[in-house]
């Protein structure tokens, strides 16, 4: 049986920003299956040079509104890179904690409003609201959670003010931290619901396997996320300061986005890199819900990284109640409600990296001695993975091919879904000539 | 009336914050689709209907296409209403409308930038200017904020629901910031914007959380004569050195004005 498929042109839905998917087949025989990014062009790297040094995380953290925290923390961890800025163990704890907030609300956001959907066959989470109300109170719920996390540490949860150059301009309240731990702790319940729901729906996840590289940061200590090398999975640790010879960003043909690659033609960042290249580091929790859905590393299924995500949220929640543990035990080092740490304002080149919820994160910024941007680069985690999205339709389509349209159509926008892209963010799009991909 | 007004969300070039502010009202979101009937937002769904009478518009217009889809929403919808800095004023985004578009392309894409020259290049018919939506069609009304605030959308929804009108506050942040008994910022040797900002939004939550004010939400209808004089005044600034001072979310307002309308802008 053989049909032809012209699938073009709608925008993906439930993903942050635009990407189309284009698949073109003929009597069955494929001739066009590409991942188009359409956004427009924004030019932050150009829009942080002639700004001054403690305004840089403020433009970039519009790069995106769902990881606003993470671009804002990775535009100062390069900027302190530049003038050796030194932060003190509270402040990096409270960054942490910060982080672990968002990747929180990131990550139940992904699963709850956007991919679950998907797997109980609805076309959002509205309609959910009559068919699972349980189920989406709890997701809610949880999301809030994280949400929450970030507005104690941070300020506000979406572009949040409190995280400067050097530190913090305000910090929250140890009252405050015990209410967000007895938060923490009273959220295994819902946690568990999640879980049970995705392992009952699991079986929708297609299986699919193709082997790449996984690309993450890593950390003696800890399960990396704020700290750590970059790490891939193919070739070991890497250095960061050679961050561009990682990602190695270039133009392919029939591709509207700049693609990366290191050591294959595609490599992975995300939930499930970070779950294949630190397994071991997580918490119990979290290896105990790995353990339920019996994922273990190396896993090559990018269906998968839904899956993962949700191993990590149980894994934020540990290790936010570990932090602010050990913030209470040393006791929190008061400082006044309009701090500005001291900073040797220098010239310099300085690279920061970042675990986003998505994704490795690079910033890098130069700065002269009066501390304004000369040049400025960011390397986000959607564009990395276009060239693996983009690899994986390739291998998928063919095995699909005779299904019905609408069928191949839902598995390719579940699978552009499952990597979480956030188009908003992707800084750099290239446009070459596109195929025709008018059927006869 | 029987049916609930039809709203859709629609989104152009901004980091999608407005939206997800308005994901976080969270179960008041569940109670917002009680009264509204959500048709098209696809951030947080998959349908998708050309059948609407209310449009919220967020990200500012950078290019050809935008423009396009800008007007269809427009003639679609009985009233647009702009969310957020970008598409009420040019935002952030508007920072580059200073620099030489070559250069802004240069050094966003490199070499690559010649492709902002080639006609076939379609996705990068890029404008040399970010400009609001109002800059290209009628808009009725602003939520303004980087990101907008929940509460302020929630006002502006159920104004517009119950036939009222949801014009913005004409009072600048210093008020909302006295009202929070911040410390004001001129005294922590910073500079801040909160004297010719448009304030009732906020409340100063920058200042609050140890900051300034950084212009956010936009300039307040007739700086000069509606700026928080007392402030002004107490450290010798004017409104025209404030004004002058920040590129940050202003670009395209200080050249336009706060009031201003749709205008012949080049496209
Ligand atoms: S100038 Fe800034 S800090 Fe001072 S009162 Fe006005 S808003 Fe507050
Ligand atoms: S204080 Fe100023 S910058 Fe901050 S949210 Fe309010 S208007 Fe925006």
């Amino acid at each position: 049986m053989s049909q032809n498929i012209d699938i073009e042109g709608n925008l993906v839905t439930r993903v942050e920003g635009h990407g189309e998917i284009v698949v073109n087949a003929t009597d069955g025989q494929l001739e066009a299956c590409e991942w188009h990014v359409v956004e427009s062009p924004r030019f932050f790297e150009s829009m942080v040079v002639g700004r001054d040094w403690d305004e840089i995380h403020h433009i970039v953290s519009r790069i995106c509104g769902i990881c606003s925290v993470t671009h804002t923390m990775t535009g100062l961890k390069a900027v302190e890179d530049a003038m050796d800025v030194e932060l003190s163990e509270q402040d990096v704890k409270l960054r942490k904690l910060a982080l672990a907030g968002e990747t929180l609300q990131s990550h139940v956001l992904h699963l709850g409003y956007l991919a679950l959907p998907d797997l109980v066959g609805e076309k959002s989470v509205v309609p959910m609201a009559n068919t699972h109300e349980e189920e989406v109170k709890t997701v809610i719920r949880l999301h809030k959670l994280g949400n929450e996390l970030i507005e104690t540490v941070a300020g506000r949860s979406t572009h949040a003010q409190r995280t400067i150059p050097g530190g913090f301009s305000q910090l929250p309240r140890e009252a405050e931290l015990r209410d967000l731990r007895a938060s923490l702790e009273g959220s295994w319940n819902d946690v568990e619901t999640v879980v049970d729901l995705v392992l009952s729906l699991a079986d929708e996840l297609p299986e699919f396997t193709r082997e790449t590289e996984f690309i993450s940061l890593t950390d003696p200590d800890e399960y990396a996320l704020y700290e750590g090398v970059p790490y891939s999975s193919d070739t070991g640790e890497l250095d960061l300061a050679d961050y561009r010879e990682i990602v190695n960003e270039h133009v392919v043909e029939q591709s509207t986005a700049k693609f990366t690659k290191h050591d294959r033609d595609s490599y992975m960042v995300g939930a499930l890199a970070r779950f294949n290249n630190n397994y071991e580091q997580l918490g119990p929790m979290a290896t105990a819900v790995a353990d339920r859905f019996g994922l273990k590393p190396v896993c090559h299924n990018p269906y998968l990284n839904n899956v993962a995500q949700l191993i990590e949220t149980a894994h934020l929640i540990e290790h936010s109640i570990e932090l602010i543990d050990s913030l209470l035990e040393s006791g929190l080092e008061a400082q006044s409600d309009y701090h500005k740490p001291d900073v040797d304002v220098t010239a310099g080149q300085g690279v920061g990296a970042i675990e986003a919820p998505r994704g490795i994160l690079f910033h890098e910024y130069a700065l002269d001695e009066t501390g304004t941007a000369l040049e400025g680069n960011c390397v986000i985690p959607t564009n990395q993975n276009h060239a693996n999205i983009q690899l994986d339709m390739e291998r998928l389509v063919p095995t699909i091919i005779e299904r019905p349209q609408e069928e191949i159509e839902h598995t390719l926008e579940m699978l552009v879904r499952a990597y979480d892209p956030c188009i908003s963010c992707s800084t750099h799009y290239l446009d070459v000539e596109f195929v025709d991909t008018q059927p006869e | 009336m029987t049916s609930k007004p039809k709203v859709a969300f629609f989104d152009f070039a901004g980091c999608e914050g407005d939206q997800l502010e308005i994901i976080n009202l969270e179960e008041r979101l569940l109670d917002l689709v009680e009264v509204v009937e959500v048709v098209s937002f696809r951030e947080a769904m998959s349908e998708h209907s050309d059948d609407y009478e209310i449009a919220f518009v967020e990200g500012s217009i950078t290019t050809p296409h935008d423009v396009e889809r800008l007007e269809e929403v427009r003639s679609n919808a009985d009233t647009v209403i702009a969310i957020g800095s970008c598409a009420a004023f040019g935002g952030i985004n508007s920072i580059r409308n200073e620099q030489d578009f070559e250069t802004v392309t240069e050094r966003a894409y490199g070499e690559d930038a010649a492709m902002f020259d080639d006609p076939d290049a379609e996705l990068f018919d890029s404008f040399a200017q970010a400009q609001p939506a109002k800059a290209f069609v009628e808009v009725e009304y602003e939520v303004p904020g980087c990101p907008i605030d929940g509460e302020e959308f929630i006002q502006t929804v159920t104004a517009i629901l119950q036939g009222g009108d949801p014009s913005l506050a004409n009072h600048p942040v210093c008020v909302d910031c006295k009202l929070a008994e911040n410390t004001c910022a001129f005294d922590r040797d910073e500079i801040c914007l909160g004297p010719i900002t448009r304030g009732g939004g906020c409340d100063a939550t920058c200042v609050s959380q140890g900051t300034r004010c950084w212009g956010c939400r936009g300039l307040v209808d007739n700086p000069a004569e509606d700026a928080y004089s007392e402030v002004l005044q107490e450290y010798g600034v004017t409104t025209d050195e404030l004004l002058n001072e920040f590129t940050l979310y202003w670009s395209w307002q200080r050249e336009h004005g706060p009031q201003a309308d749709m205008q012949e802008v080049e496209q």
